[in-house]
């Protein structure tokens, strides 16, 4: 055997280990009756995580399952409905993307070519298109052979505004959001528990990163905080029972940049020089600090250039 | 011989990667490979023949982050280290990023009247990639200054944060002079497009969805009637394409832009200068 196919022998081995790690280790938590979450690790996909990096789950209802994300790799969506078939043997009738972003939304392989409806925001098909060879090359750059078979599926059900999901005595409210963490963002509300499921409008310890607007992110904050939900599920970090003190951290970083941006532009200050000078104060507060807020700030700079 | 070693790369990467505990930065330096062929062909393409010399800090310098932070929009800046007057002056500054599916960004021309031939924009930067700035004097020397850019990570990819406000917003323009202005000395404009500037979405397979690019492909400024930058651009300079650059005040005049885009629509802006003072202009 020459030394490539050595290579690829060794990297199908390492991606099976790496699958199976994945269904063996694959936590879940139940925060409210009948929510299951599993939380992905506060850190970049990596091999060493194997892309589990975001939080992801689902519901029970009477009559089927709805997902909520389904994980950065296929693997990873795999893992998820063993998990939902040591519980339930019903069927999964909507898997809900809560935005188009690749840690939360490879995994659908793993329920594509069953009954299940897949479910996202209005802009999400030409979002994903946009992006998906981008996500793809990524996610085969980072995992190598890991990333193997992991898709982003195409949903057929479109969100936009507020439109209701029944899975079975269990009523899940979805409302479409304008663009905020991203153009995609998509809330998932179950009446029974009063559970939010905030996908990435809500980050807890890790640091927020803004691939949307800021200005109407803070909007879309306000909005789901006057929610009073008993449950908050995040995108990224722990779940919580207070919107109001899980939406803080959060909160002060995005008005530091949107005042701090606005006030460079006020000075003539370029965005090269805003992007080495704003807001690192707050690097105490967050994980991944060094790897999202130089963006964070050039997001936010490029918006508040447009102000009126 | 150079398609063996490149060969050869990719076998040593993919066996260290499944013999070795994984990194990020190993899998990652991958595609570095292919980058020599692409400059090769683009150098073939505009400067053939041409001796291009590359130890020009002298000439030319080119400001980059090391790390793409944001890919749809990394800030960088050209500076020259000349004054730009008749007998010696940059004609063109030619902006290349190897790695974006259409590798030449911009070709500006520039005239003794911009007084310093300095460039600061935003481009795309789809992955892992050489970014060039090259600059013809108007004797036909070429010096070149590169920084290799690294891709940034996760859910950053080149696309546009809300396409559908872009589209709507398009052909507003912002224009703007740093002041005070002196009569004679160079002095700094920036002219903000409002403009989606994307290359379109190729066919997807799945969603079938497609669309046309649509960029500014032109840009044109004069100051009292001279013209003090041209630019031929295109999708790898980022969406509401941002330019700063010099113009020379010489007494009361104006500063006019004419941006073409891709469907031939035309959008202008005026700023009228006025010696010690500041101006700005919003169509």
């Amino acid at each position: 055997m020459n030394r490539s196919g050595i290579g690829l022998l060794l990297a199908a081995i390492a991606a099976t280990l790496s699958t199976e790690a994945t269904a063996d280790r694959f936590t879940l938590e139940s925060p409210a009756e009948g929510v299951y979450l599993h939380r992905g690790a506060q850190a970049d996909a990596s091999p060493a995580n194997g892309g589990d990096i975001a939080n992801i789950g689902f519901i029970i209802g009477s009559r089927c399952v709805a997902v909520i994300d389904s994980g950065g790799t296929a693997a990873i969506g795999s893992a998820l409905l063993a998990a939902i078939r040591k519980l339930t043997d019903k069927p999964v009738c909507y898997l809900i993307h809560t935005h188009v972003h690749p840690d939360h939304g490879f995994g659908d392989s793993a329920f594509a070519g069953s009954d299940t409806v897949f479910v996202a925001h209005a802009e999400f098909p030409a979002a994903l298109a946009a992006r998906r060879d981008h996500y793809r090359a990524a996610l085969r750059q980072t995992l190598g052979d890991a990333a193997s078979g992991s898709e982003i599926a195409v949903p057929t059900r479109l969100i936009s505004g507020e439109q209701t999901l029944d899975i079975g005595d269990r009523t899940l409210v979805l409302r479409a959001w304008p663009t905020a963490h991203s153009n995609t963002d998509l809330t998932v509300f179950d009446l029974r528990t009063q559970t939010l499921w905030t996908g990435d409008l809500l980050f807890v310890d890790r640091i927020p990163v803004v691939d949307g607007k800021a200005l109407g992110w803070m909007m879309a904050i306000d909005a789901l905080i006057a929610m009073k939900p008993a449950h908050l599920i995040p995108g990224h970090g722990p779940p919580s029972r207070s919107a109001e003190v899980a939406f803080t951290a959060q909160r002060n970083y995005l008005h530091k940049l949107i005042t701090e941006c606005r006030s460079a532009l006020g000075n003539g200050i370029t965005l090269s020089g805003a992007v080495e000078t704003i807001g690192f104060d707050e690097n105490k507060h967050w994980l991944l600090f060094d790897e999202y807020h130089r963006r964070n700030v050039t997001a936010v700079y490029t918006e508040l250039e447009w102000e009126e | 011989m150079k398609r063996i070693v490149g060969r050869l790369l990719l076998v040593t990467f993919s066996s260290a990667a499944a013999l070795l505990p994984f990194t990020a930065a190993a899998v990652a330096e991958a595609p570095q490979a292919s980058e020599v062929s692409i400059w090769s062909k683009v150098r073939g393409s505009l400067f053939a023949g041409r001796t291009i010399n590359e130890n020009a800090a002298d000439i030319v310098q080119l400001d980059a982050p090391s790390r793409a932070e944001d890919a749809s929009t990394v800030p960088i800046a050209i500076r020259t280290q000349l004054a730009q007057t008749p007998d010696r002056y940059v004609r063109k500054l030619y902006l290349l990023v190897d790695n974006n599916p259409s590798p030449i960004a911009a070709v500006f021309e520039l005239t003794p009247d911009s007084g310093r031939a300095d460039i600061e924009t935003r481009i795309r930067v789809e992955q892992y990639t050489d970014v060039r700035a090259i600059a013809e004097l108007n004797d036909g020397s070429l010096y070149m200054a590169s920084r290799f850019v690294k891709a940034s990570g996760g859910c950053s990819a080149p696309a546009g944060k809300d396409p559908v406000e872009a589209l709507r917003n398009a052909g507003r323009i912002k224009f703007r002079v740093d002041g005070p202005v002196v009569a004679g000395k160079p002095t700094i404009a920036q002219l903000a497009i409002s403009h989606p500037n994307a290359s379109g979405l190729v066919l997807d397979q799945v969603t079938r969805l497609y669309e046309p690019a649509y960029y500014v492909r032109k840009l044109n400024v004069s100051y009292a009637g001279r013209p003090v930058l041209s630019a031929d651009i295109d999708f790898s300079i980022s969406e509401n394409p941002n330019f700063r650059f010099y113009f020379v005040p010489t007494g009361d005049g104006e500063l006019r832009a004419e941006v073409v885009d891709t469907k031939d629509l035309s959008f202008d802006s005026q700023v009228v200068v006025k010696l010690g003072g500041v101006a700005s202009a919003i169509q």
